[in-house]
């Protein structure tokens, strides 16, 4: 019903995201998703990967801030839409959208990320609308 | 011309000065002894009696008195009379703790606005003047001091408190104010102000400033005096001892007169408390000669200065103290208002974040700006921005009802802020306040 994410603190500061992504390539974790949210001082990097256990433990390891958030992931179809229609069902459920972000799996196809109030009150208005949403293994 | 408030004492003769200090010091003594039990029992320890003190030379027998000493004693402790005499609380800002409560008879506030029409009248301030009072007023001692003093050399006496910049301007502008009383960042921002609303030093009739309650540089004078078309007069004091008025600069504006019939100020090492013949560097120390309720003797104020009998073009008798070269502790002045690193370090813990911080105090267009970085703990951090800039929100909030004074508050990754070997960097102050 749903899956993991990793989020990572980056300083608002140059160079640190490049810090952060090579520590993540140095223990060989394949970013598949990512989306960056960012204020003055800070940003967060959000991160969809395979192994999010090891990836978290990896960061930690390194000295990052991290924290694991259930996220869903809705399939889309490529047609114009699409988003719209999943957004409409979330609305008219009272689900609060913090944020989304687009994913592409070579083995599912193409994803929408949405961090929401309520993971289980989601998926089952978006089941109610004949609309699937992804667990980790159905992605990798 | 100069013109003198009290000319007998400002330009009295260095033995009629001594005579006064001798037996105001000799009764004030007395009048500690018997009626503050603190202060007894710091003399008692060091086997001093106040038969001991005859005369100023006297005075290094007596025991020191410290900000720490006004904390344990807080709030009544170091009160000389009984309250019923008293008729005027002022008080700094700042936590319980560090918190000065100061008490008044109605003869303390008259001396103490006597004080502030003394730098009033010298930098030409009569009674046919316009003063425009832009401290603060309430428990801070700026505006209540020198609205206090305009009133006693006649001024025509304009209580405007700080804020709300354009309106101060157009009173100043209709009423014709001819001296301002403010802060220095003050009075730099409503010069910015004033030429933001297209006016010029010609659309007033300012003559001089007196400035005071935060450390400003001989730069910050110069621009201060071209964009209001004035004389910018430097004036000191703390609420210990009074507030506004301690001493104040002449129309020399080569340091501050001390009012040393009332404050009898020493210059000791910080280190080992020894008394530094005149001329030196060390921390000023003041015994309060005539206050009633709230008389301390010899109070460490921190401050690092010189002083000096050197003669003044001005007339004045009165010993110059320079402008403070810095402090013999960690306190900041921002905005006005006394900062210490424990205070905002008290508030980090409280809402439970971790001892490593880092404090930049910084100026920017005349203002003191407050930044400080703090370290996220991984207990912390969430995934959304709306809850990590909630954070710095509230933590800004907590840190200004403390202080009193508005940070701005950057969470930064753990392990970021540099550790030190020794005394950590906790501080990092770019105002270069002291020339």
């Amino acid at each position: 019903m749903s899956v993991k994410q990793i989020s990572v603190f980056i300083e608002n500061k140059k160079g640190k995201l490049a810090e952060a992504t090579r520590y993540i390539a140095d223990n060989n974790v394949n970013m598949k998703a990512l989306s960056i949210a960012d204020t003055q001082d800070f940003g967060i990097l959000r991160i969809i990967c395979e192994d999010p256990k090891a990836a978290e433990e990896a960061l930690k390891e390194g000295g990052f801030i991290t924290t694991v958030t259930d996220v869903l992931a809705v399939a889309i179809s490529d047609k114009p839409g699409s988003l719209a229609a999943i957004l409409e069902v979330l609305a008219e459920a009272n689900i609060v959208v913090e944020y989304t972000y687009a994913f592409l799996s070579a083995k599912a196809g193409a994803y929408m990320i949405f961090r929401v109030d309520d993971n289980q009150s989601a998926a089952a208005a978006l089941a109610g609308a004949g609309i699937k949403t992804a667990n980790q293994e159905d992605l990798f | 011309m100069p013109n003198y408030y009290q000319p007998e004492i400002e330009c009295a003769s260095l033995d009629e000065m001594r005579a006064i200090q001798n037996e105001k010091l000799v009764k004030q003594v007395k009048h500690v002894y018997d009626n503050v039990e603190y202060y007894r029992n710091l003399m008692d320890e060091k086997g001093v009696k106040p038969e001991d003190i005859n005369s100023i030379d006297d005075l290094h027998k007596l025991p020191f008195l410290t900000k720490a000493d006004l904390r344990d004693a807080y709030p009544y402790g170091l009160l000389a009379t009984d309250l019923k005499n008293c008729v005027r609380i002022q008080s700094t800002s700042g936590t319980t703790g560090r918190r000065v409560v100061a008490f008044y008879t109605q003869k303390d506030v008259d001396l103490w606005e006597e004080c502030c029409a003394r730098a009033i009248t010298a930098v030409g301030g009569t009674n046919e003047d316009v003063c425009q009072v832009a401290y603060g007023y309430g428990l801070f001692t700026g505006g209540p001091g020198l609205n206090g003093g305009s009133h006693k050399v006649g001024c025509l006496t304009l209580p405007m408190s700080s804020g709300n910049t354009e309106r101060q301007i157009q009173f100043m502008q209709d009423l014709h104010s001819t001296i301002l009383c403010c802060t220095p960042s003050y009075a730099a921002f409503i010069g910015e102000t004033l030429k933001d609303m297209g006016l010029t030093p010609d659309d007033i009739d300012l003559k001089a400033g007196i400035f005071g309650a935060e450390p400003w540089t001989e730069e910050m004078r110069r621009d201060i005096e071209k964009s209001l078309g004035i004389k910018a007069y430097d004036i000191y004091g703390l609420t210990e001892t009074s507030g506004p008025g301690v001493s104040f600069e002449c129309e020399e504006q080569t340091g501050m007169h001390i009012n040393e019939d009332h404050f009898l100020a020493e210059i000791i090492d910080p280190e080992t408390g020894e008394v530094l013949p005149e001329g030196s560097k060390g921390e000023l120390v003041f015994t309060s000669l005539d206050k009633e309720a709230f008389p301390l003797l010899r109070y460490r104020t921190r401050d690092i200065c010189v002083l000096s009998r050197k003669k003044c073009s001005c007339g004045r008798t009165l010993i110059k103290m320079t402008k403070p070269m810095g402090r013999s502790d960690d306190m900041m002045i921002i905005r006005g208002v006394n900062v210490f690193p424990s205070q905002i370090e008290t508030v980090l813990l409280k809402e439970g974040y971790s001892p490593n911080y880092l404090i930049e105090v910084d100026r920017e267009r005349n203002t003191d700006t407050l930044d400080i970085s703090v370290e996220l703990s991984p207990e912390q951090f969430t995934d959304t921005v709306k809850d990590l800039s909630a954070k710095e929100k509230d933590l800004a909030n907590a840190i200004k009802t403390m202080l009193g004074i508005s940070p701005k508050v950057h969470l930064v990754a753990p392990k970021t802020i540099t550790r030190s070997e020794g005394k950590a960097v906790r501080v990092i102050d770019r105002r270069k306040l002291h020339d």
